[in-house]
């Protein structure tokens, strides 16, 4: 390899990286973040600034390394990276600070300037912005010789760090800590302190580096028998965790996991409509709304027909109106395949809610004005109103759907579900009842999905239209997908990603839905089955990563 | 490529078994047909709307469906290559429209406009239709390319990733406020044309809109029909390998398609920010639905489908809430229950046969 | 190494002055007993900012007056209760109070809070803020989703600038802590948990959307968690009989029948055609102009609803038109409200009068709908009276956002959350070291209890259910690009 591609491998990533740069400095993230604290006096803006700099050199080092061994290489590559994105990251600073440029572009302000120069001179700080650029990008490939465990180790210091230190509010915010540290007698601060910032990467990085040292002699056997103990003990655990759960975290966090719950049950739902059956469903959110509606207007005393029935009596009226909607939605698309049936199945999501929304049904079911009054769910005369009470009746649902949808999977009707997701023809050719197949899934998907609403609606007590969006229907699509379709375990663990986790990151607000957006991208690009696929599933993906590999070489 | 040989079997002949379903849902589908029939004519009996009521709901249509149509074209010829539905295709229409606005505000301001309005007016298009193909093709690139083999879910899901993700950048980087269009004084008049007795006005706009989409259309028409790439292009949507093979460069073509769509988009984002003036990063969402039922309504893949389908749309959307007398509140209702009436009776949509048909 | 040096020193310094600077600079505020000022009678067509432009040389000064005034006519039956600061008369008897407690009202202070040394007892229990620690005031509204987020960013900025114009109460610093609810229920009642959890919450400014505002309120309710609205307009947020829930706007109920009023006697119109947008701020408004229109003897010929995100009204205006409307009212915000605006002379309506209201009563609205704006009319909070104080709060709101407000209720937010500040100042206790205890139940009370405060929105005096936003309705209208009084 010649010097001047490595040079020109250096300009490309600089150019990549420094476009990305702007790109985030300018949507006023640096800026941002330049007052939210990581630990001690190290800023999260701090760490994005640096960031450029060790992308853009691992960037270079990568696209080098295919060619060449040579550290030299590399390391010229990385400072070249390097420099070019210092470059452009400066540029920016001086034109934002000459020009301006807030008629169009709303976070190019003086705090900008100020987050991007750390209160230097300008021609300083552009010259420290390059200089910083570059010996960064030469430390993230200098970092290479670093012994590979004690890489990782120290990575994986790192890494906690900035999340304990970015989840620190939330962290002490949960009751168990604050018991902890009533017990302790101490008062956590707002900022992990510095000194528990390395505290912290040392232990971390120790701990991960002793875990790797020993390779583990066992033979199959114990490892078997190990296997079986410890998934008894893990069961146990796991249960005991689950209980205790609500009391642990307190208030706020049990009312997310009763909205991961919520979300489960209709990701379980969906996962029988699209996961098994194949139907692809943008419009589930319908039967969500229709499952929230009929407990809405059963039990609240204030709905049109102001009958007041317990919660317990209303379930099963919205589990029913549910189905049944579910099989009104399935009768005219029977014949639809694929997106024909997304497009039909999202329309039906709108006119539901629409209808809602409407004032001709407004008499009915108020309209924009909603629902209110609907009362929370007693349990042998205890009120459930509280989320961490609540959440053990949607646990207890969760369950039971996750146990029926179990039963389903390898089930008769779940195996008729997975071969008409095949194919169709063939499925019917095997003898298969296509219109009952089709139906079943769409009654039940809906009808999980019902449960949820009607369990919504008891947990919020006024409902409106506006609970029901398409995008409460994109986000059950995403979550069963990210989740590892067709998967149960991947539908709770999509639940907990997608759900979850924008609760995590409440505070980023303005920058939620665009890592949302950006997140959902990556982990399709990087990992399309889905963080925990089925079995079934990532041997189908294989198989075709197989069958390409095979068109490659005939090629 | 288990996943285009399962597709291109949608059209095969409806089994046997659901044919007594098939035969009440056409006994459905025409009792709503009937019903729709009646309305009309209570709503004609009525009296209540001249003939310059229609005749201005009817042009109000097809300006909206030829704003739909033109966005639609993009979503079908992604489809028609790569199966794949391009949810984010509504941003790019927003794209367009918001890099019409930075443009066409700048010469307000500098007063360009006011002095050369026709120049101006034809660097905004250009600008607003330049733009968009740079993000659609950098899209295909980065977002939908490694994923040409996944799963069909999986680009679809990537794709409403992209889609919130230029919605934000946008948001970020542009800030949250309405951008208003300036008035274009050459063409803010209108015709005065009497209908029986009364006058109605057609704006110059609502014209112009009508003529560039027909312009823009019948070039695609003559791009696809009868220049290589797209022969190419068509040789692509009917066998990606067998193309190949023949030397067309795949890649090549996908993108340039993907920069079509774009361009069409673009084109549609700056008539609809000259039409109704404000812009705002959501812009693209509620267009980019509509034009995607307009597509699967032309029958999706199908590119004078989604034409006919963008116009119907618009036409119906317009015209529905007045001819039933239903609150306009509900006309998402009545586009959304048209798809699913002429899904019943013809489950490819309106022109969609022909091409599965040829590809089965 | 001289880093090192350097940063001891300087603690060094700090810690051996504290003792000095925490006896230098107790807690700001005004004592009860130093009340003092002048009796006076009002003459004829004296207003009060005539009254303070002369005493004290600052128009601006006269929510002072009526907030001494106020607080001594509690005790002094001689003097005459201001609740609404546009409207006093002649004879009426005030408290001008002396120069020094204006200048400490205009820069924040208050009076309070009462001194003790024990926590006070409560039946919704006590936050104790100990010394130099933060008063955490949360804020809810919709800072992301298609739509909502404008509003929802406007109010946010509006409430911070409120804690950057106060940014102490009684020696502790304010913070803001921000929520995102989405407007909807599901956001609304996660947002609550997630305050109700956090024991160091005093008080939420929130929600912003009545979807939202009305689910959370139930929670807020059970916690004892004083609530203030800038925007939740729905008839039902306080008419379900809650304790906790208040708002600076007003409902529904008093913004719709005031146009009608206002349609029916000031424009002598009798046919009007309504549309609303479909939210429950739009819907609700429309319905309560129209019952009032109907009762006046007025004719509403056309109802109909178009939905948020809508962008071609010529169908629904072409819809409406047959039946000769007189005037439009619309219920509903900016963007549909431009678009019907502009969009009228498309279908030759351009006679027809269009009205809104404060939905639709911001700049955008002129810059949206061009020259179609003009002559359109909207009911709004009457800012005529506290126009100086509005017009610094825009200059600084421009100054520190690079835009102009692009919704309409950043003000209502800027006075949520100078109400709790208030209130925290009347209700709660501080001991000798600082330490501020605020019972939450006294806290709302407090809150129930403002009297003629004059806020940026307008005057804000709160009814028994919490309807605080009671201010005069004013109408606008746009004559050459500009919101100015329509009478």
């Amino acid at each position: 390899m010649n010097l001047l591609s490595v040079v020109r491998a250096g300009i490309r990533s600089g150019l990549i990286v420094g476009v990305i740069a702007i790109f985030i400095v300018l949507i006023g993230m640096v800026q941002t973040f330049a007052k939210r604290y990581l630990t001690g006096e190290i800023t999260l803006g701090m760490v994005i600034l640096l960031a450029f700099g060790l992308v853009a050199g691992v960037l270079a080092a990568r696209q080098v390394a295919k060619s060449s061994p040579r550290l030299g290489h590399k390391v010229l590559a990385a400072a070249i990276s390097g420099l070019i994105t210092g470059v452009m990251l400066a540029a920016l600073l001086l034109v934002v600070s000459q020009v301006s440029l807030r008629d169009v572009l709303v976070n190019a302000t003086p705090e900008m300037v100020a987050a991007l120069s750390f209160g230097l001179p300008l021609s300083g700080a552009a010259v420290m912005l390059m200089g910083m650029s570059v010996a960064t990008a030469v430390i993230a490939v200098l970092y290479g010789l670093v012994p590979p465990r004690l890489r990782r180790a120290l990575l994986e210091g790192i890494m906690a760090v900035i999340l304990i230190g970015l989840f620190w509010e939330a962290i002490i915010g949960l009751d168990v800590s604050r018991l902890v540290m009533n017990f302790l007698g101490v008062k956590a601060g707002k900022v992990l302190p510095l000194p528990g910032g390395i505290g912290l990467l040392g232990v971390v990085s120790l701990v991960t580096y002793l875990l790797r040292m020993r390779p583990r002699p066992e033979t199959a056997v114990v490892r078997q028998r190990h296997r079986t103990a410890w998934r008894y003990v893990s069961l146990v655990l796991i249960a005991g965790a689950m209980a205790a759960l609500p009391f642990a975290v307190g208030l706020f966090w049990s009312q997310t996991l009763t909205t991961i719950g919520l979300f489960t049950l209709m990701g379980l739902g969906l996962n029988i409509v699209v996961g098994m059956a194949g139907l692809l469903d943008l419009g589930y959110v319908a039967f969500y709304a229709i499952g929230a509606y009929a407990m809405a207007l059963f039990s609240s005393p204030a709905s049109s027909l102001g009958l007041g029935l317990p919660f317990w009596v209303a379930l099963p009226i919205a589990l029913v109106f549910a189905a049944i909607s579910g099989i009104l939605l399935g009768i005219p698309v029977l014949r639809l395949r694929g997106d024909y049936l997304a497009i039909v199945t999202l329309g039906f999501g709108e006119i539901i809610r629409v209808l809602a929304l409407s004032d001709v049904l407004k008499p009915y079911i108020g309209g924009p004005q909603g629902i209110m009054e609907t009362p929370p769910p007693y349990f042998f005369g205890t009120q459930l109103s509280d989320p961490r009470y609540l959440y053990y009746l949607i646990l207890a649902a969760c369950l039971v759907v996750v146990f029926i949808s179990l039963r389903l999977n390898d089930s008769r009707i779940g195996r008729a579900w997975i071969a008409v997701r095949e194919d169709e023809d063939v499925a019917q050719a095997m003898g298969i009842n296509l219109v009952a197949a089709k139906l079943m899934a769409f009654a039940i998907g809906a009808s999980f999905a019902g449960v949820g609403g009607a369990i919504f609606a008891a947990r919020q007590g006024a409902i409106f239209p506006m609970d029901f969006t398409l995008f409460v229907s994109i986000n059950v699509l995403c979550l069963i997908i990210i989740g590892g379709m067709g998967s149960i375990p991947g539908v709770i663990t999509g639940a907990f990603f997608l759900i979850g986790l924008p609760e995590v990151l409440r505070e980023v607000d303005e920058y939620r839905i665009l890592a949302y957006g950006a997140g959902l991208v990556i982990m399709m690009l990087v990992r399309p089955e889905g963080l925990i696929p089925s079995a079934r599933r990532r041997l189908e993906l294989r198989e075709e990563e197989a069958e390409e590999g095979v068109a490659d070489v005939a090629r | 490529m288990a996943v285009v040989s399962r597709e291109a079997r949608v059209s095969r002949a409806p089994a046997v078994k659901l044919s007594l379903n098939r035969i009440m849902l056409w006994v459905v589908g025409l009792g709503v047909t009937a019903l729709v029939v009646w309305r009309i004519a209570g709503t004609a009996a009525l009296g209540l709307y001249g003939p310059d009521v229609w005749l201005m709901q009817t042009l109000n249509g097809l300006v909206q469906g030829s704003m739909y149509a033109l966005v639609a074209l993009g979503y079908t010829m992604v489809y028609g290559i790569l199966l794949m539905i391009n949810f984010a295709h509504g941003e790019i229409f927003m794209i367009g429209a918001m890099s019409g606005y930075f443009v066409l505000n700048g010469f307000h301001q500098s007063g360009f406009l006011a002095s050369n309005p026709v120049p101006a007016l034809l660097i905004t298009f250009i600008v607003g239709m330049g733009v968009p193909p740079i993000v659609g093709v950098l899209l295909e690139r980065i977002a939908y390319r490694p994923l040409r083999r996944a799963p069909r879910l999986v680009p679809l899901i990537c794709a409403i990733g992209a889609s919130f993700f230029l919605q934000q950048a946008v948001r970020l980087l542009f800030g949250i406020r309405t951008k208003v269009y300036p008035t274009v004084a050459v063409l803010s008049g209108s015709w005065t044309i009497t209908v029986g007795e009364r006058e109605m006005r057609i704006q110059h706009m609502s014209v112009l809109i009508i003529v560039i989409t027909i312009v823009l259309m019948v070039a695609l028409y003559l791009l696809v029909r009868k220049t290589k790439i797209g022969k190419a292009m068509r040789a692509v949507a009917e066998d990606k390998e067998a193309a190949a093979l023949m030397g067309i460069d795949v890649d090549q073509v996908i993108m340039v398609t993907f920069a079509i769509g774009a361009i069409l988009a673009g084109a549609a984002g700056v008539m609809w920010g000259l039409w109704y003036k404000q812009v705002i990063h959501t812009v693209g969402f509620i267009p980019g639905i509509k034009a995607f039922t307009a597509a699967v309504l032309g029958g999706i893949g199908n590119i004078p489908g989604a034409m006919l389908g963008g116009l119907f749309l618009g036409f119906v959307e317009a015209i529905a809430p007045t001819a039933l007398d239903i609150s306009t509140q509900l006309k998402d209702v009545i586009s959304f229950g048209l798809l699913v009436i002429v899904l019943i009776f013809r489950p490819s949509g309106i022109l969609g046969e022909v091409l599965t048909g040829k590809k089965a | 190494m001289k880093k090192w040096f350097v940063t001891l020193l300087v603690s060094a310094l700090v810690l051996a002055l504290l003792p000095v600077w925490a006896f230098a600079a107790p807690p700001a505020q005004i004592p009860e007993d130093k009340i003092e000022g002048k009796i006076y009678t009002l003459e004829p067509r004296e207003t009060l900012s005539l009254v303070a432009a002369r005493e004290f040389g600052n128009v601006l000064a006269f929510p002072a007056i009526v907030y001494f005034n106020n607080f001594a006519a509690r005790k002094n039956p001689q003097l005459t209760l201001i609740t609404d600061p546009n409207a006093v008369k002649q004879g009426d008897v005030i408290l001008i109070p002396t120069a020094d407690l204006v200048k400490a009202y205009l820069a924040g202070e208050r009076i309070g809070p009462a001194k003790g040394d024990a926590p006070p007892d409560d039946p919704w229990g006590v936050v104790t803020v100990g010394p130099g620690e933060p008063v955490r005031i949360g804020f809810a509204a919709a800072l992301s989703g298609a739509g909502v987020d404008v509003l929802g960013i406007d109010e946010k900025r509006g409430a911070e600038l409120a804690v950057v114009d106060r940014p102490t109460l009684a020696g502790h610093p304010v913070e803001l802590v921000v929520e995102d609810d989405l407007c909807s229920g599901e956001g609304g009642t996660a947002v609550a948990n997630k305050f109700v959890a956090d024991p160091t919450i005093v008080a939420v400014v929130g929600n912003m959307c009545s979807s939202s505002s009305i689910p959370a309120s139930d929670i807020y309710e059970r916690a004892g968690y004083t609530m203030v609205s800038p925007s939740s307009t729905a008839v039902a947020f306080t008419a379900r009989g809650l304790r906790s829930a208040n708002r600076v706007c007003w409902s529904d109920a008093i913004q719709g029948p005031a146009a009608a009023k206002f349609v029916y006697e000031k424009l002598g119109l009798r046919k009007v055609a309504t549309i609303h947008d479909g939210s429950p701020y739009g819907e609700g408004l429309v319905n309560a102009f129209a019952e009032a229109f109907k009762a006046m003897g007025g004719e509403v010929v056309a109802q109909e609803a178009v939905s948020v995100g809508d962008t071609d009204m010529r169908p629904v205006l072409t819809k409406i038109g047959v039946n000769k409307p007189e005037l439009i009212y619309f219920g509903g915000f900016v963007a549909e409200g431009a678009f019907l605006a502009s969009q009228r002379a498309d279908v030759g309506m351009e006679n027809v009068i269009f009205m809104g209201a404060d939905g639709i009563k911001a700049e955008d609205f002129i810059k949206s709908a061009g020259a179609a704006a003009e002559g359109v009319y909207a009911s709004a909070a009457d800012l005529a009276t506290a126009g100086p104080g509005v017009n610094a709060f825009l200059a600084k709101y421009e100054a520190t956002y690079g835009e102009k407000p692009p919704a309409p209720f950043h003000l209502h937010a800027y006075d949520a959350v100078n109400v709790i500040m208030d209130a925290i100042y009347h209700s709660a206790v501080q001991g000798p070291d600082g330490t501020l205890w605020i019972g939450r139940e006294a806290l709302n009370r407090a809150v129930r209890a403002t009297t003629g405060y004059q806020g940026l929105s307008g005057v804000i005096t709160c009814q028994p259910n919490g309807d605080c936003g009671t201010g005069t309705v004013a109408m606008s209208k746009v004559v050459n690009g500009q919101w100015v009084p329509a009478e």
